[in-house]
């Protein structure tokens, strides 16, 4: 039964090595051709952000100056979204529009790095030449571009997102519990209308490096998320910028809104990840769906990085369902904090079309049917756990 | 006395607080020193300050943290505030907290000790490149740093320590994070996703290249000379703010709960407000209309009219831009009596303690209310004519207050504001 306080995704920005928006990822999708480059950090392929024409989404060159990369991501992606839903530019919309961001941090200045490492170990007075250094070859400004909340409050300064602005910080977690706490406080009244995303910039050498120490990362040619775990698993990271618009029914009824799709739940939750533990989050988070989608029309979407002890659990709980899956990681990289509302854009676009894109890998089985609803798992490589389930609007 | 609010939802109360500043620890060491009007700027020891145009910051440095880093200490810091916290509330068993946890955590990123031992580590003679820590960290075990570095560590771990229930939430809205982790434990009760909620704010990031970013951006004051007098919000010579560590940490409860289990009440979030500004990056709009939306947002959900309140807690930095731009949107909202109302900044005693501000201030305005006794701004020798406010100079005051505010505002365009009450008699 349709309910005034249901959570609607009403517009989609979705920015991936695929392409720019939900027509370009479904056309990539359906004639799946991986898109990695293996060249820029060699031994460390990564998948790529397709090239932005900036100034569509940050007209002002000088705010595209003052960002570094991740920041140009998420708030392009945040402008598509604006697009897709129809509110860009409305300012009586923006300025009661209530936006969660999920961000991790920005870029360094590798050059200001590899050169003080370099000369520190040498230097007769090591605290003082790393002072020095920094204060004087550090631009001013990178500070702004590496501030985790920046992205939210380049969003507001480019798009006029004024309502609220709250960043989540906590890698993929970080994603899930900013769509959760948005469709929980439009089911409560405490708000009608929220821009919900995040961005990844995976073509850094920092980011590469946090991941190397945990050796959580895929080292090989392309393989899908499935296949890489007979060769011991690993996460290919992927540029990635996803935002939705996420609204009440009544909201989006009263604004003439089309909807894509109704997120009917979303649940997360943590664990330490001891032998079965994540299974029985998610059985958990699966057991309060009980009876409230049909199997023969239902897939998943699955947030797998890749990582092997969460991916190879998380599989053996999908083979359970015995329902078509699908790792949006194989297709776009894993980009931890975007990566949920990442998924769920793969999912509401193809409840939008009534079925399901084609496998990306061996280990994906084909669906011919109908798609009515999707269920979208969220778990992290490290920790947390995540389930929504999408359903036609 | 109901225990739901002016539109029907549970009130919510607190029953336990524990904070950390460059004062002390505790909340008794930290409310005599506040309102004795001590100052807890002093010299940086902790790293070598040649060439630093800032040599000053409100440190603390009495907590011994192995292999320390702004996660590590700021985690520690957390611990030892919720430790407190839940011991004066008493609520749930140890190690199993009934509700939520919502974190304000400064962002984090691998530091320079690490980044120089993946250096040596590489065996990289005449030029270090990210090429040669990346082959370092492949070949070694680094699954500390990993672990350590990732944004949800802390989080994680604390949910582990202290039994919180469900996901954890790490916020950062810049200065204004504490406030918002309030706002997200007030906003969870009031849904009835729980009956009770952790709210804590922590930072412990002084280190050299977090100081010279704010430095770059001419946001730290450079009276070095004197430590303690350096920060003097509201003051004419008033040259920037001090940057500081600490934590806080607050249960709230619904009052229904804190009743049906008898537990002692110390204050009342009444009400929350936000409104983000999409002017400048680190300048608030100079009409003041986001911080004038914030406050009156947050008297909005607490069903207050201005005249209701009887003391701010102010953001009052001390920069030169804050304390007016909080004086503009001070004297929107309170019209009239904006002079005559008392708003004295806290930050005069510690520092600006970043993303912990919002959660130690709610705290220190809570006390505030419960003791009678509003804290001083210390060093205002010298009036501003352009911010005419009652500040509280350098002594502290007795006054009843049962409605207070506490103001926060960041970089990005973040402001939030909560509305504070006395417990109910």
């Amino acid at each position: 039964m349709p309910h005034d306080r249901d959570a609607l995704i009403t517009g989609i920005g979705l920015i991936s090595c695929l392409g720019e928006g939900v027509d370009a990822h479904w056309d990539a999708l359906n004639a799946f051709a991986p898109v990695v480059d293996e060249t820029s950090f060699p031994g460390f392929p990564v998948h790529p952000m397709t090239a932005l024409a900036l100034d569509k989404q940050i007209p002002k060159r000088g705010d595209q100056r003052q960002m570094e990369a991740w920041q140009r991501i998420g708030t392009y992606a945040a402008g598509a979204a604006l697009d897709s839903a129809g509110v860009k530019g409305n300012a009586e919309l923006l300025s009661r529009m209530h936006m969660i961001v999920a961000a991790g941090g920005g870029e360094r200045d590798y050059a200001v790095d590899s050169a003080i490492l370099s000369a520190l170990p040498k230097a007769e007075n090591p605290g003082a030449y790393l002072n020095e250094h920094l204060l004087s070859d550090l631009r001013p400004t990178l500070f702004l571009a590496q501030l985790s909340n920046l992205l939210a409050g380049n969003i507001s300064l480019v798009h006029g997102v004024v309502g609220s602005s709250r960043t989540f910080m906590g890698e993929e977690s970080s994603g899930t519990d900013a769509v959760r706490i948005a469709c929980a406080r439009i089911a409560a009244g405490q708000g009608d209308l929220f821009l919900v995303g995040g961005s990844y910039n995976a073509q850094r050498p920092d980011v590469l490096l946090h991941y190397e120490m945990g050796h959580l990362l895929w080292k090989q040619g392309f393989a899908g998320v499935w296949e890489r775990q007979a060769a011991g698993g690993g996460m290919l990271l992927g540029s990635l910028g996803c935002f939705l618009v996420i609204e009440s029914r009544a909201h989006a009824v009263a604004r003439g809104a089309t909807p894509l799709a109704r997120i009917a739940s979303v649940a997360t939750d943590r664990s330490r990840r001891g032998a079965g533990e994540a299974t029985a989050n998610a059985q958990r988070q699966l057991a309060a769906l009980d009876g409230t989608y049909d199997a023969a029309a239902t897939a998943v979407i699955s947030g797998a990085s890749g990582a092997a002890a969460a991916t190879v659990e998380e599989r053996a709980f999908l083979d359970g369902l015995g329902l078509p899956v699908r790792a949006g990681a194989s297709a776009f990289g894993h980009g931890l904090e975007p990566s949920f509302p990442a998924n769920l854009a793969l999912a509401a676009m193809s409840i939008a079309r009534g079925s399901l894109f084609a496998p990306l890998e061996a280990a994906e089985a084909p669906m011919a049917g109908p798609l009515r609803d999707v269920l979208v798992t969220g778990w992290g490589h490290w920790r947390g756990e995540a389930l929504a389930h999408v359903t036609a609007a | 006395m109901q225990d739901t609010d002016h539109l029907g939802r549970p009130i919510i109360v607190v029953t336990g607080v524990g904070v950390i500043t460059s004062l002390g620890q505790g909340q008794d060491v930290n409310w005599r020193a506040l309102t004795a009007g001590k100052s807890g700027i002093h010299r940086i020891t902790r790293f070598p300050i040649d060439g630093m145009k800032t040599t000053i910051a409100g440190t603390v440095d009495f907590i011994p943290v192995p292999d320390s880093s702004a996660p590590a200490m700021s985690e520690r810091l957390a611990e030892l505030v919720i430790e407190e916290a839940i011991a004066e509330s008493g609520i749930g068993q140890p190690g199993d907290f009934p509700g939520p946890l919502f974190l304000a955590l400064p962002p984090v990123e691998m530091e320079w000790p690490q980044r120089l031992a993946l250096a040596a580590e590489s065996g990289a003679n005449e030029t270090v490149a990210y090429d040669d820590l990346l082959r370092a960290a492949g070949s070694g075990d680094h699954a500390r740093y990993y672990e350590r570095f990732l944004f949800s560590s802390v989080g994680e771990n604390l949910a582990v320590r202290f039994g919180t229930k469900g996901s954890p939430i790490a916020t950062s809205t810049a200065c204004a994070s504490g406030g918002t982790a309030i706002q997200l434990g007030v906003e969870a009760i009031r849904r009835g996703e729980a009956e009770s909620a952790l709210v804590v704010g922590t930072d412990a990031s002084v280190n050299p290249e977090s100081l010279i970013r704010f430095s770059l951006l001419s946001a730290l004051s450079t009276r070095n000379e004197a430590p303690e007098l350096a920060s003097r919000p509201f003051a004419k010579d008033r040259d920037g703010f001090i940057m500081s560590e600490g934590a806080g940490a607050l249960v709230l409860e619904s009052l229904a709960h804190a009743w049906a289990r008898g537990a002692t009440i110390i204050g009342v979030i009444e009400g929350c407000g936000e409104a983000a500004d999409g002017f400048h990056r680190t300048r608030s709009s100079p009409d003041g209309k986001p911080i004038i939306a914030c406050m009156r947002n947050a008297l909005a959900d607490a069903g207050l009219a201005p005249e209701d309140i009887g003391y701010i807690n102010a953001h009052g930095t001390s920069t030169p831009e804050n304390d007016k731009m909080e004086w503009v949107g001070v004297s929107a909202v309170f019209g009239d009596r904006a002079s005559s109302i008392p708003i004295s900044s806290n930050k005069s005693m510690i520092g600006h303690t970043l993303t912990a501000a919002g959660a130690i201030e709610a705290i220190f305005t809570l006390l505030t209310l419960r003791h009678g006794v509003l804290p001083p701004t210390i060093n205002y020798d010298t009036p501003d004519p352009a911010v005419p406010v009652d500040c509280v100079p350098n002594v502290a005051r007795a006054a009843q207050v049962s409605h207070a505010i506490s103001n926060s505002f960041g970089f990005g365009g973040q402001n939030v504001c909560v509305v504070i009450g006395a417990a109910p008699k």
